[in-house]
């Protein structure tokens, strides 16, 4: 079994709104396409963010999960 | 000498949940503290007046929203009359079912008062004339609060809700009119055919619409807070159709629906309010439609990366909100009002809880950078073009400070 890459770690944790999607786009400039980055956040907006942000910016989020000490691990895929 | 003015005329863009007063709402309101002071509860002359005044009032909102007087309660606050109607209907309907179906977009005091009203199980006591001392006892088991999800524009799932109001053991639909911080419309009269066949009354929320649409006849309840309407804080309305069963979830008290009353000029000056924005409704309609047209053209197209969010056409009249992305919501705010605009917001950092509007949550549109607007009446072109002319560089001066130009 393979379980699916998570690419470059983004931590954001203890950041609050804007700042978890402004330390996740940083990471994604200049980015060729496919690239895997990894944010984690523990700011309730960024779980609304994160996808809101890949939305309006071409990429796609491939997985969003909650870990057990409730950070919030959003993987997304530059398009 | 050209001269600097250091204090820029105040441009209120913030009317949701408390407009600007009208003037003739303020005017009704000083009248009525000379004519309607008394406690109408009393039976002297001056107590009989005041009853008379408050029974008017009354009367004069039932004609607004096309209901008997007798149908009409008025509450201290629209957060009041929402939590009085789920709990006083869940409690009446308690042997049908405790389930309260909500839309994600609710208000926050309907989403709380239905999660509070359904997690409990109710204990009936019946106590039989014959013997005193045999009661029987029911326990009604606790319920659930079954919230159905939004598009992207901020409207309910029609089907969804419908299907959710047809299954045994709901006691309560809840569907606001329309958004007040988006503006989009809910589908009022599907969900209320569908609750009408299943025997389930549905609670309208028109805090947003009422004074601005018109707000139909698809309700068995319907709620409002004169703020709204350009009318004073402190009195909200609450209208139940007859044949709707209640059952007070509180003391007894003489006023049975909003125990000690509501302040009779306060009352007096909404509906004054109520009748003003009812008689210019469809010219006001027009003139911030127009507004709102403008605003949604230009900010999406003179600020950068903007989310504008909220139905296009399907919506209130005065209502707009959008999310610019990586700007903090908190210094927008500041920032605006700072030059002289007055707007609200739906960011996390501008809310004392530090989440994000629950309403932009389930649209999952940005909730970061927000800015929501709402027209008052007679909101000035030339305020709206000049606040349309400052925005993007207020934008642009926030994001270079923050270093995310270019991001």
């Amino acid at each position: 079994m393979s379980e699916q890459p998570d690419g470059e770690v983004v931590d954001a944790r203890g950041l609050v709104c804007p700042a978890p999607i402004v330390r996740l786009a940083r990471a994604a400039r200049g980015r060729p396409a496919g690239t895997l980055l990894t944010v984690l956040a523990t700011d309730p907006a960024a779980e609304v963010d994160v996808p809101a942000w890949a939305r309006m910016r071409g990429h796609t989020v491939v997985r969003s999960r909650r870990e057990d000490d409730g950070v919030l691990a959003v993987t997304v895929q530059i398009g | 000498m050209h001269v600097v003015d250091a204090n820029p005329p105040r441009v209120i863009l913030d009317a949701g949940g408390q407009a600007p007063l009208l003037p003739v709402a303020r005017e009704a309101f000083i009248a009525a503290l000379d004519e309607g002071w008394a406690d109408p509860r009393r039976l002297h002359a001056e107590g009989r007046r005041a009853r008379l005044l408050l029974d008017g009032a009354r009367e004069a909102i039932a004609a607004v929203v096309g209901a008997r007087t007798d149908e009409v309660d008025l509450a201290p606050s629209h957060t009041a009359a929402l939590h009085a109607a789920v709990r006083d209907v869940t409690r009446g309907r308690r042997r049908s079912g405790s389930d309260v179906v909500v839309s994600a977009v609710e208000r926050a005091a309907v989403l709380n008062a239905a999660q509070f009203t359904a997690a409990r199980s109710t204990t009936v006591q019946v106590t039989t004339a014959q013997v005193a001392t045999a009661q029987s006892t029911t326990t009604h088991p606790a319920g659930s609060r079954v919230t159905v999800g939004v598009d992207r524009s901020g409207r309910v799932d029609a089907d969804a809700f419908c299907q959710a109001v047809r299954q045994p053991g709901v006691a309560l639909a809840a569907l606001q009119h329309a958004n007040g911080e988006v503006g989009t419309r809910q589908p009022v009269e599907q969900v209320h055919a569908a609750a009408r066949s299943a025997g389930v009354p549905l609670l309208v929320d028109a805090g947003a619409s009422l004074g601005h649409v018109d707000v139909g006849q698809s309700w068995d309840l319907l709620a409002a807070g004169a703020g709204d309407f350009g009318g004073p804080s402190g009195i909200g309305v609450l209208v139940t159709r007859t044949g709707v069963r209640r059952s007070p979830d509180r003391p007894e008290d003489e006023d049975r629906w909003f125990p000690g009353g509501v302040s009779v000029p306060a009352a007096i000056a909404a509906a004054v309010a109520l009748q003003s924005a009812h008689a210019d409704r469809e010219q006001a309609d027009r003139d911030r439609r127009a507004l709102v047209d403008l605003l949604r053209r230009r900010v999406a197209a003179e600020v950068p990366d903007v989310d504008v969010v909220g139905d296009p056409e399907d919506r209130l009249p005065h209502v707009l909100t959008f999310s610019c992305l990586y700007v903090d919501g908190e210094a927008l705010v500041t920032a605006l009002d700072a030059r002289g605009y007055a707007v609200g917001s739906g960011s996390a950092c501008t809310s004392s809880a530090l989440e994000p509007s629950h309403v932009l949550a389930a649209m999952g549109v940005l909730t970061h950078g927000n800015v929501r607007i709402a027209l008052p009446r007679g909101t000035a072109r030339h305020d709206v073009e000049r606040f349309c002319d400052d925005l993007p560089g207020v934008v642009a001066e926030l994001r270079d400070r923050a270093g995310v130009t270019g991001l």
